[in-house]
């Protein structure tokens, strides 16, 4: 395949953008945990309802992804939610109803949702 | 296991692997082959890929890279879904090229799964991982 100019600056503009997502220009990451065990307790569900969070907000600076399995079966679906600048918060046992709490309260409202909350950093709250 | 885990929740599975496994673009092809009572998933990416004794681990249920992680249930779960249909599984792969993962159902077995939503899958798949390219083409009819 031959690469014309025009084509190399489609790519380096693509690659500019994926960086900046990875540097982080987003305010919060928002992981959803698609091991085998994940998916097999509903993490696809949870995924959309987090993604129709995002569309009925409107936000633009919520970056959604997966990660594979965090090791915890029993508690998924799992996901974990970094804003910059904050110890990432880990919610367990998602379901959609919890998802559009912890989007209203933490995400859009900066409160954590400690019930749901497995962890928050390092340290244990439940 | 869980009972509803249907075909487009083990693709999603399977796609997973091959964005753990750093892949830019993902080809999910669905050949149904009603005549011949026929399913074929193909699900092929340009990831990291393994060597012959990963591919031959990758399969086994106690093997997994992942951190942390005692064992790796993706593929042996689709590939115990496959053979419960008389189907089968076959992955092949190339350090640094690339990974094909096969399976092939006999359509009308009672113990096939159903698809499932796929148009969910794909969507959830595009949605959360931008800079990999998915293509997804369900072929009726087709057999290669
Ligand atoms: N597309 C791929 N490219 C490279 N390596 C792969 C690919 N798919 C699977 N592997 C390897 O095979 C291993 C087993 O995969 P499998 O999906 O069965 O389990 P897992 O991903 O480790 O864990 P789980 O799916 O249960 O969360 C992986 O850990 C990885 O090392
Ligand atoms: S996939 Fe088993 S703990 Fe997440
Ligand atoms: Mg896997």
């Amino acid at each position: 395949m031959k690469l014309k100019p025009s084509d190399l600056d489609k790519i380096a503009q693509k690659m500019r953008s994926v960086t900046n997502l990875r540097k982080g220009t987003s305010r919060i990451k928002i992981t959803v945990h698609m091991g085998t065990c994940g998916i097999a307790s509903g993490a696809r569900d949870i995924l959309s309802a987090f993604l129709s969070c995002v569309e009925e907000e409107g936000v633009s600076d919520v970056l959604i992804t997966t990660s594979g399995c965090a090791g915890l079966c029993s508690r998924e679906p799992m996901a974990t939610v970094e804003a910059r600048d904050k110890p990432p918060v880990k919610y367990v046992d998602l379901t959609k109803e919890k998802v559009k709490r912890i989007f209203k309260d933490y995400v859009m409202g900066g409160k954590i949702v400690e019930e749901y909350a497995l962890a928050i950093g390092s340290e244990r709250v439940l | 296991m869980i009972p509803m885990y249907d075909l487009s929740l083990h693709i999603l599975d399977i796609v997973e692997n091959s964005i753990r496994a750093g892949a830019r673009n993902v080809w999910i092809d669905i050949m149904q082959n009603t005549k011949k009572k026929r399913l074929d998933i193909i699900i092929k990416d340009d990831g990291k890929g393994m060597d012959d004794k990963e591919i031959r681990s990758a399969s086994d249920p106690f093997f997994t890279t992942k951190k942390g992680k005692k064992v790796g249930l993706g593929i042996s779960l689709f590939a115990q879904a496959a053979h419960a249909t008389d189907g089968e599984i076959i992955i092949k792969s190339q350090k640094g090229k690339g990974t094909e993962v096969r399976a092939s159902f006999n359509l009308y077995h009672p113990d096939m799964k159903p698809l499932g939503d796929m148009d969910e899958t794909v969507r959830v798949l595009r949605a959360t991982h931008r800079d990999v390219t998915f293509r997804y083409i369900k072929h009726d009819k087709y057999m290669p």
